[in-house]
């Protein structure tokens, strides 16, 4: 194998020795790809409920409306994360939702929805950051019909450049931008594919 | 790359031959894939080419110092915990992931969507070897239980309805005979939880890599890519050497660009970065991360006046917006990357199998669309002029002029009137691709319109050798 890796480099340097010179690298402004075309909000949080509800994400405000949109939806059995279970328990409108917060495998397909950390989100394109030091279980965010990230306000990015240079050190960070879908199929638009088919962002 | 004076005078000349043929080809061809490309010019309406030219200049100044970065990447994804290796080819890329799974005690592989391993045939070797390699992307998975080939490289089966995914379900046992899109994937869903579930090993390739950190960003909009890397033990990358980028600010660059320019989408629903093994405290995900650095042929690539095709991200907008591929469908370019970027990279990528695919060059009306909407602003229909003169040097048989070959397709694709013509004769009607595709199979397809009589006279043509003798002047 190391003979490959000898190989491929002197081939690289083979190829590019004949170049008079080599391209530099472009000046760029980190402004440059973010996007303005939108309407004007008040609030960081409106404009990133507009963008999220363009890719059919749900944006909600609070535990109460989440409650009641869970409750609304017969979603009444999920997976929570052990961090966020007290805060949302103590919210009146879970009484009828039973919340467990170990994530059993085996009945994978039980838990209609799964709430775990937004370890971010990003306003200019409704995107939810997940990144795995918060991110309590990588099935629960992924398996459940429902997803629901908890944002709390300070953590809400206004870009893609913003939240690139907050990726830190995390080894998997995912940017959830709105259900899982697919068009494959005749080019129709068919969401949660092998992901969630409800992807909701909650401000608390 | 700024244009060459060649490719603005051929431009212009393709544009002079006559308005009409021009303007039906690329209006028609630009109005279906304005979807796509509006995105990009609707949300930077100043600054749309801006962003192609810089993302482009990035990816060259990584190509043209691929040996630095390349092994700074190396460095980082060690120093990230994640094992790195390096294959010359795709047979060497197959046995060291072989060698990863037998190691690991695996015999159970989940795949997400990767062109490389489609250039590998990695799914057809494993399971020579005894291992078991599921397709999870929807398109691939279906292109896997029909044993066909992509026909796009972002929608693979394009070429398919509903109702033959329908009637492929029902034969493999997924339920009766169904063609609503929505019950298709939720039986896919089904079917596929079950063996992400029951998976050793996740498989992904990558869409680019920073060598700054290490990081491989992975961007899918099934979450696919997500669940090879949240229920198995082992995450393998496979990835091509020229996936590189120098910065993860590079990376937030370009996703704004590949889903805009791909299908529309400001962003692709998900973008994963993912730089090693999953964190202590994590229940899920691999402990073990190694990513497979593949040449298989690229550095001699870079070695040609064609490096710019290096740059490809392969988001798929060119295929969309060329008329040639329109007509032709994917199957027609025989090789892993159709459309434009194939008619550039498949001949290249053959090695010594060159004159074989030295038609592909010549499946282009070189309108200069595939530049335009070019995410990394790729000069395809100059580097499509020096392969043809490439292909004229090494005497390539089905690269001269008449031959049919993928020639015939772009002369018809870009002469509404040859094409018209060609409907109506005895076997036209297999030269729809829809029909074609839908009916018979691709080789059959090809067959079939290698078989049509050969394309006469015609501005085209004429053109085509004055451009000829221009160009050997
Ligand atoms: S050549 Fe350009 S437009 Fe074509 S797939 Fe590659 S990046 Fe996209």
């Amino acid at each position: 194998m190391n003979d490959d890796r000898d190989l491929i480099f002197s081939n690289i340097r083979k190829a590019l020795e004949p170049l008079p010179e080599r391209a530099p690298y472009p000046e760029w402004d980190a402004e440059m790809p973010i996007c303005r075309e939108h309407p004007e909000f008040a609030e960081r949080w409106d404009l990133y409920a507009y963008k999220l509800q363009q890719v059919n994400g749900t944006p909600l405000r609070g535990l109460k409306a989440l409650g009641e949109w869970l409750v609304a939806a017969g979603q009444t059995f999920g997976y929570c994360d052990p961090k966020l279970v007290d805060e949302v328990r103590a919210e009146p409108a879970f009484a009828g939702i039973t919340l467990e917060t170990e994530f059993d495998r085996a009945r994978v397909d039980e838990y209609l929805f799964g709430i775990t950390l937004a370890s971010g989100a990003i306003a200019e394109t409704g995107t939810v950051i997940l990144k795995d030091k918060e991110t309590s279980a990588r099935l629960g965010a992924l398996a459940p019909w429902t997803h629901v990230a908890i944002l709390r306000p300070e953590r809400l990015l206004a870009s893609t450049a913003e939240a690139i240079a907050s990726l830190g050190d995390d080894p998997s960070v995912i940017w959830a931008t709105g259900p899982s879908k697919t068009a494959d199929v005749e080019g129709i638009l068919i969401e949660g594919v092998h992901g969630p088919g409800t992807q909701i962002c909650c401000l608390v | 790359m700024t244009p060459t004076k060649t490719q603005q005078s051929i431009d212009k000349f393709a544009r002079d031959i006559d308005a009409e043929v021009h303007d039906s080809v690329w209006g028609g061809a630009k109005k279906t894939s304005e979807a796509r490309y509006a995105a990009l010019e609707r949300d930077f309406p100043e600054t749309a080419d801006k962003l192609r030219e810089t993302a482009g200049k990035i990816k060259q100044h990584t190509l043209e110092n691929l040996d630095k970065y390349l092994a700074q990447a190396e460095a980082s994804l060690q120093a990230n915990g994640a094992q790195v290796h390096f294959a010359r080819d795709g047979d060497r890329a197959n046995e060291i992931i072989l060698d990863i799974m037998k190691q690991a005690g695996a015999t159970r592989m989940v795949k997400a969507k990767s062109m490389v391993s489609e250039e590998t045939e990695l799914a057809h070797f494993l399971e020579k070897n005894g291992m078991s390699c599921v397709e999870t992307d929807l398109g691939e998975f279906i292109v896997q239980i029909d044993h066909d080939h992509p026909s796009h490289i972002v929608k693979p089966i394009i070429h398919k309805n509903r109702r033959q995914i329908a009637k492929s379900f029902e034969r493999e046992g997924l339920g009766e005979y169904d063609d609503d899109p929505e019950t298709i994937c939720r039986r896919a869903r089904k079917f596929l939880r079950d063996k992400f579930l029951h998976a050793d090993v996740g498989l992904t390739g990558a869409n680019f890599v920073s060598a700054e950190s290490g990081r491989l960003t992975i961007v899918t909009n099934e979450g696919n890519a997500r669940f090879c890397m949240a229920a198995n033990r082992v995450h393998i990358a496979i990835v091509g050497i020229e996936k590189l980028v120098p910065t993860d600010r590079d990376l937030g660059l370009l996703l704004n660009l590949i889903g805009r320019s791909g299908t529309g989408q400001q962003l692709t629903v998900y973008s994963q970065f993912i730089k090693g093994p999953r964190t202590e405290g994590q229940p899920h995900g691999p402990e073990e991360m190694h990513v497979v650095f593949v040449d298989n042929k690229r550095t001699e690539v870079l070695a040609t006046n064609c490096r710019d095709i290096l740059r490809c991200i392969r988001c798929g907008a060119c295929l969309n917006v060329c008329p040639v591929y329109r007509q032709a469908s994917g199957h027609a370019y025989r090789s892993v990357y159709p459309g434009p970027v194939g008619a550039v990279l498949s001949p290249l990528l053959a090695g010594s199998r060159f004159p074989e695919l030295a038609d592909l060059p010549k499946a282009s009306s070189l309108c200069g669309a595939c530049n335009e909407v070019c995410p990394v602003n790729i000069p395809i229909p100059d580097l499509l002029l020096r392969l043809r003169d490439k292909a004229k040097r090494e005497g390539a048989k089905k690269a001269s002029a008449g031959t049919p070959g993928m020639g015939m397709y772009a002369l018809l694709a870009s002469q509404p009137t040859a094409w018209r013509g060609a409907m109506s004769m005895g076997k036209a009607m297999n030269m729809t691709p829809p029909a074609v595709m839908n009916i018979v199979p691709a080789a059959a397809a090809w067959q079939s319109a290698r078989q049509l009589p050969p394309w006469r006279g015609g501005k085209f043509r004429s053109w085509m050798k004055t451009r000829k003798h221009a160009h050997d002047a």
